[in-house]
């Protein structure tokens, strides 16, 4: 049944481009895309370790500068009269390294936070995410600062035998964000399902009793915030390759909380959760923009964000889950889960 | 009973909370595949000791071993892979997940696996799956909880849920098993099923340590018997010995015990 879903989902997805011809819908479904694979790596932190990182475009952001600067080359001063050049190398380079920096930074940042964890790794990420964006502010030498990282060269795909596929169109960067956020996907899957996944879900519903049967927090924890940066990392080199100009604005604590916004409407700790969530807040300024200001949208993402969370508490694909195997099974039995919630708060 | 090599050691341990002093001066042994009980009233210290032995709680003073492995300064997980596994008073399974699940996730240090070979989905690590499940399936018939295998663990009673946080803990394959009041939020006839499953654990070799209020529960159990009080051992022997002890009926059993 999941299995039918899924493939339903991942064909409709894919014949988009060919009843589709509206370039400036595309164009929103692939951005909206990227920001379904930064809210998938999200949902790795937040949903399935229950670590919340308030600062994760931080690693998204990397990954555009990353993977621009690789693919621009750059010159640049270090203290001690050293210069450091890069010459241009091919975006697909960037892109690898996008995805390294990115889980690298995650690395450092779990590193220090998550000895203590909870409300720390917020702060920390916000922190990180902030210093970031001062850092692409003002290392104008690198990253040109305000005026922005222009002429990113798109990704081109080597090809043996052919050459080159520079992906210059809209149809083959929906392909292209397709493809990789079925990818990231695949490998979210995998990992929750894993050995190493039920290690983090049994952090998350008790800590001390993982801790006493040998599981190693720290290092759990950490794990996977890399995986969830480098995937943030690669979103972020996607974008930055799609736009083809980047600034600090990227960093902006507003693209954070928006992928936090499509995580939980969608259902943090399920799979689809962030695609479905990804999804609705990223093609609602498409349909709201013929109606209203900029400004109000975000008012009307407020109320959209209440209206969903008051009607399914959960999140949109644990709660539809829930309601169809209740319907399927006759029972209007509360759900296992719902009892062990109760089981849970009630004092032993 | 002389002829055991000792397991643990509990070597001048003390626990200071600022001012208060929750275990002053204790030392005692566990022998390899004995049953020892650890019992006082409450408040007596019975817990901070399992959270000293189990590097929950660094001591003030003393020291801990396990088969020769000094404890001081190790994590709790580091301490679980000695094969030094423990339960839980209160929170004793993943709610959440099914009975089985848990199991899963108790079975971690048998199932490490390279992350890379989880994620490609290689054979080794299908085989690793395989053994785990099979596994889980082995230890809920052994605690006999079989019916509830794909039940949410926060939906079973209390008594059912102590026996998941057991086999929890089983699953992570003790040397010595430290069982924080296993049978509290049991009937007679749990318990008394209970008592038949810590001797089926003690004869596959598990040490056991256990702390419990349930007096005939304990007396019926155990080969030895710790007593605690205000943080200090008064007595130590076999059940007939702390039956009859004098300070032990004065401070704990009440009058009357001793013909229990």
């Amino acid at each position: 049944m999941k299995a039918i879903i899924t493939i339903l989902a991942v064909a409709a997805l894919a014949s988009v481009p060919l009843w589709l011809r509206d370039p400036y819908l595309l164009n929103a479904l692939i951005t909206t895309g990227i920001f379904v694979i930064g809210a998938m790596s999200l949902n790795l932190l937040l949903g399935f370790t229950g670590q919340l990182s308030l600062g994760h475009i931080a690693f998204f952001g990397i990954g555009a500068y990353v993977s621009a600067l690789t693919s621009l080359g750059f010159d640049v001063g270090l203290p001690g009269d050293v210069r450091l050049v890069h010459a241009p190398w091919p975006p697909i380079a960037g892109f690898v390294l996008a995805i390294i920096v990115a889980g690298l930074c995650g690395y450092f940042v779990g590193l220090l936070s998550f000895r203590v964890r909870g409300a720390y790794f917020v702060i920390v990420t916000i922190s990180f995410a902030e210093v970031v964006r001062l850092v692409a502010l003002n290392w104008v030498e690198l990253t040109q600062g305000p005026l922005a990282l222009t002429n990113i060269p798109s990704i081109a795909l080597p090809l043996p035998g052919v050459g080159e596929l520079t992906l210059r169109t809209k149809l083959q960067n929906y392909y292209l964000v397709l493809v990789v956020a079925l990818i990231a996907y695949l490998l979210i899957a995998r990992l929750v399902h894993s050995h190493f996944g039920r290690s983090m879900r049994g952090l998350m519903e008790n800590e001390t009793l993982a801790v006493s049967v040998g599981i190693d927090v720290t290092r759990t924890l950490t794990i996977a915030a890399v995986i969830s940066a480098a995937i943030a990392g690669a979103a972020g080199s996607l974008y930055a390759h799609y736009i083809r100009i980047i600034d600090p604005e990227v960093f902006a604590f507003i693209n954070t909380v928006t992928m936090v916004i499509m995580v939980i409407t969608g259902g943090k700790g399920s799979l689809a959760g962030p695609v479905v969530g990804g999804l609705i807040f990223g093609l609602l300024p498409v349909a709201l923009r013929p109606v209203m200001a900029p400004e109000a949208q975000w008012i009307a993402y407020g109320g959209v964000l209440i209206a969903i969370l008051f009607v399914l508490p959960r999140g949109i694909v644990p709660s539809l889950a829930q309601r169809f195997r209740r319907r399927r099974t006759g029972r209007t039995a509360p759900s296992p889960v719902a009892l062990a919630e109760t089981a849970a708060k009630e004092p032993a | 009973m002389t002829a055991r090599s000792i397991a643990m050691t509990i070597d001048q341990v003390a626990v200071r909370f600022g001012g208060l002093v929750a275990i002053s001066d204790m030392s005692f042994t566990v022998g390899e595949g004995e049953i020892v009980s650890l019992i006082g009233p409450n408040g007596a210290g019975k817990t901070t000791a399992f959270n000293v032995m189990t590097g929950f709680l660094t001591p003030s003073a003393g020291r801990v071993t396990y088969r020769n492995t000094a404890l001081a300064g190790l994590k709790p997980h580091q301490i679980a892979d000695l094969g030094l596994i423990r339960t839980f008073q209160r929170t004793s399974v993943f709610p959440n997940d099914t009975v089985h699940d848990n199991l899963l996730i108790g079975l971690h240090r048998q199932g490490r696996v390279r992350l890379i070979d989880a994620i490609l989905g290689l054979p080794g690590a299908r085989a690793s799956e395989r053994r785990l499940r099979q596994r889980a399936g082995e230890l809920l018939e052994w605690v006999g909880l079989e019916r509830r295998a794909h039940d949410a663990a926060g939906s079973l009673s209390y008594g059912e849920q102590r026996l998941v946080g057991v086999a929890l803990a089983l699953a992570a394959e003790p040397s010595m098993l430290l069982l924080d009041e296993p049978v509290s939020g049991m009937n007679a006839s749990e318990t008394h099923r209970f008592v038949e499953l810590i001797r089926s654990i003690r004869d596959r070799g598990i040490t056991i340590l256990l702390v419990e209020h349930d007096m005939p529960m304990v007396m019926t159990v155990s080969d030895r018997i710790v007593v605690l009080n205000y943080g200090r051992i008064i007595a130590e022997g076999t059940p007939d010995v702390i039956r009859n002890d004098p300070a032990v009926i004065e401070a704990y059993l009440g009058h009357g015990a001793g013909h229990a």
